[in-house]
Formats: C-alpha cells, structure tokens, sequence
C-alpha cells in the first residue's frame, strides 16, 4: 500500500498549489496573502521541473566531458530558474505595494481596507454611501488593533 | 530510484506540507515568513534528487534567502515583527462566549 | 457563511485536481526538444553545463526578457518606495555578532558570489544565483550598520551598464551575420574556463545586474519609514 514515488511527488506539488489557494482566498491579512502567493509559485515550479523527469537519468551536466547515457530534459529546467527569480522579484514589489497600503490606510486587514476604499471612492466621485435598507441600525464597535510601533 | 531517494523523498513533502499549513495557522508573522522559507528548502531537496542541481541552487539562494530577507525587512518597517495576529485572539473569544 | 461556502467549493477543486493528478504519469518525459538539445549542446554552444546553454544560447530572449521583468519590478518598487526624509534617526548599530560576522563575511560572500557566476558554463550556478550572494554580500554591511550610508548612485550605474553590456554582446551578434544573441567568439575546449564563447561574458553582465538591482531594492525597504496615516 505504500504509494509510488510519483503520487507521493503529486500530492505534495498539488497540496501546496492547493494550499496557496486556499491562504489566498481565506485569508483576512494582506501579508498572509502574499505568503500564499509564494506558496503557490513553489508548488508550480516544482510541478514544472518535475514533467521533465527520466529514471535512471542524470542531470544536464557533463562532468570531465563524459556524455551520460540518458540525461533529464533541460528546456523545464531552465524555464522554472526564469520562473523562480520572477517569482522573487514580483513578491518584493508586492511587499512594497503592502507597506504603501499600510501607510496610506493604518491597517492590514482587507475588510477594513474594502470598507476605507469604498468611503475614499466615494468621497472622491462626490455620490453619498450607499446604505442597504436590511443594515442594523448601530454598527457594533470593531477595536482597531494597531502593532505596537 | 534507489531507496535512500524515496525517503528523502517523503520527508521532504511531508515537511514542505506542514510548513506549508502553518504559513496560514501560525500566529505570529515572523515565524510565517520563517515557515515559507522552510517549504523552498523542502522544495529545494526535492530538486536534487529530481537531477536539477541549478534550479535547486536557485531555489535554494532565492527563494529561501532572498524571500526571506526581503519579507523580514518588510515586516520590521510594518513594525508587526513582533505582534501577533489579532484576527485569531478575536476568534479565541467569540469560542469562549 | 461566505467563508464556509468558500471552503466548501475550494474541498471540490482539491479532489478534482488531485483526482486528475493521480492520472498522469510521472518519469515518462517525453523529451522531443530536450533529446534533440541534449545531443547537439555540447557540440554546438561548448558549455558543459547544458542548462546554461539552454539559458542563454538556444532561449536568450527568454534571459532578456526575464532581466526586463526584474527592471521593471526594481524599479516600480523603488518609485513607490519614494525618498527618504534626510531628517529621521537611522536604526541602531546592530549587536556585536552581526557587526563581526558581516566584517568577516563580506569578502567570503563575494569571492563565493563571483565564483559561482564565473563558473555557469561548467558547473550549476550561473548569473542568477551568483548575483543573489552578491546582492546578500553588498546589503549585509548595512544590516549591521544602519548608519552607513548606502552609495545608490554607485550602484545604480553599475546595474545600467551591466544591462547595456547583455544587449550590446546581444547585438554585436547582429554585426556577425547572426541572429540576435547568437553566440560568438569560438567554442574553445569543452570544460575549460575559457569556454563556449560569450557565454561567461553574458552571465557575467546578468550577475552583476541582477546583484546590484537586488541590493538597491532591499536597501530602499530597509530605509523605508513606514509613517503614521
């Protein structure tokens, strides 16, 4: 019963994938969000570099200029090597939008940052709040929980 | 694939899974970062013995250090390097009432 | 309720994909490019490691394009990061272990970072894992001494003509008769240092570019103050 190599590389490309999607659409803080973000990405090149696998291959390399018998494909991994340096580089500029977020609004949660941008949109285009007739009357008291600076 | 390589294997998904659930359970958000730094080195295991040792060495350096570096540093400027999350502390108590 | 309902189709598209990944077949690559790329690289590009030869020779633009992406990224970032007010108080000095053991590691870090970027067409590495050790080395300096000052300038000439050098052997390619960024200058003897042409050149200039963009971007953040609204 014990699972093959393959499921078992399967389980664990799609789990991340899977769990990035899971962190990035029930998650309520925006830097959980990005961390998801990264999550997927890993679980997506390790996908990618695993399509390009042979048994009893060896790597791309040539090694004192003896040629193996059969070597993996080199095309998936010099794709994921691109992948994963973009991956780098998008998540630091996310990382730079969420710090602007934080000075611009004060929080990080995105409920409270949906509710800001609605009343700034707003405030901005001139039109009042718009109101639905089934809100409660009074709105319960929400503490903002700011980090200790 | 040899023996030795197929436990090698099983470890590594086992602990990129693990951490991997933590980035979204635990509380503080250093130990998060610290938890998808962990789950490229699982990933970057898993590229040796898939026959990639340049992606692994890129994983290993970027993903890992770089990432890593990047989201600390911008943890300390957020100044939630030491907090943490309160959504959960909300949660704790609506169980309580 | 939105959060349930949410787990509940997010549980459905997990069983889908996993049922369909139980159904591919893992270690029957079928390789009609790779085989074709494993047999020829050698003979044609001169680099022993093929991965590289990939990178660079057969997918250059690939490579350009990847550079741009990363430009592009650094330097929104660094717009939006915007400048720094010369009145706030830097961070303190950092404990004696870090100050140490940054004053110890920075020539390691360096030699390891050349070395890596040097060596791409023989052994794995190449630009992008050589440059992220040279943007760790030249950024560690100022972890440990906040107060230093952190020469953008310097850095940002560096990464500009590092650029412009890739797309200059790029298009020297084009005086040859080439394509563009065909590789040039003789193949030389496999698995020597002086090898498989413009290849070093090329992830020499990648390295050096990717190194000093990465350590202007960290260097932004650390400086970064993250103001009350």
């Amino acid at each position: 019963m014990t699972p093959d190599i393959g499921q078992v590389l399967f389980c664990g490309s799609f789990g991340l994938v899977i769990i990035g999607i899971f962190g990035i659409v029930l998650t309520n803080h925006l830097v959980r969000i990005v961390l998801s973000i990264a999550l997927l990405e890993t679980g997506a090149n390790l996908l990618l570099v695993m399509s390009g696998y042979r048994p009893g291959a060896a790597a791309p390399i040539l090694v004192d200029g003896t040629v193996p018998a059969s070597m993996v494909d080199p095309v998936p991994q010099a794709l994921v090597l691109t992948a994963i340096v973009i991956g780098v580089a998008v998540q630091a500029f996310m990382m730079v939008l969420v710090l602007r977020v934080h000075t611009a609004y004060g929080t990080l949660d995105i409920r409270e940052i949906r509710t800001l941008l609605e009343r700034d949109i707003t405030h901005a285009a001139g039109v009042p709040l718009p109101v639905s007739p089934d809100e409660p009357l009074a709105q319960p008291h929400t503490v903002l929980h700011r980090g200790a600076q | 694939m040899q023996a030795y390589a197929y436990w090698i294997v099983l470890v590594s998904v086992a602990v990129m899974l693990t951490g991997a659930v933590s980035v979204l359970v635990l509380r503080q958000y250093m130990a998060a970062v610290v938890a998808t730094a962990v789950v490229s080195l699982g990933a970057s295991v898993i590229f040796v013995v898939l026959r990639a040792p340049d992606v692994a060495l890129t994983e290993a350096a970027v993903g890992t250090g770089l990432a890593g570096v990047i989201m600390a540093l911008s943890l300390r400027r957020l100044g939630l390097h030491r907090d943490d999350d309160p959504a959960h502390h909300r949660e704790d108590e609506s169980g309580e009432r | 309720m939105r959060r349930y309902l949410a787990l509940l189709l997010l549980m459905l598209m997990a069983l889908l994909l996993l049922a369909v990944a139980m159904q591919f077949g893992f270690g029957a690559a079928p390789m009609r490019v790779g085989s074709a790329i494993n047999s020829a690289a050698p003979g044609q590009v001169g680099a022993a490691n093929i991965v590289t030869s990939v990178v660079l020779a057969y997918r250059g633009i690939d490579t350009l394009g990847e550079l741009a992406i990363l430009f592009t990224a650094a330097t929104a970032a660094g717009l939006l990061l915007g400048q720094r007010p010369a009145t706030t108080q830097p961070d303190p000095e950092a404990g004696f272990i870090l100050r140490h053991a940054a004053d110890l590691l920075f020539p390691l870090l360096l030699v390891v970072g050349l070395f890596i970027i040097v060596h791409g067409h023989l052994t794995p590495g190449g630009g992008f894992q050589g440059g992220v050790i040279l943007a760790a080395a030249f950024f560690l300096p100022l972890l440990a001494r906040p107060a230093s000052r952190f020469r953008h300038g310097v850095f940002g000439v560096v990464e500009a003509l590092a650029g412009a050098a890739f797309i200059g052997i790029g298009l020297l390619a084009l005086t040859d008769g080439g394509p563009f960024l065909q590789p040039m200058l003789g193949k030389g003897v496999l698995g020597h240092l002086v090898s498989a042409g413009t290849l070093p050149l090329l992830y020499a200039a990648v390295g050096l570019k990717v190194g000093t963009e990465l350590a202007g971007l960290m260097a932004g953040i650390a400086a970064y103050e993250a103001r009350d609204p």
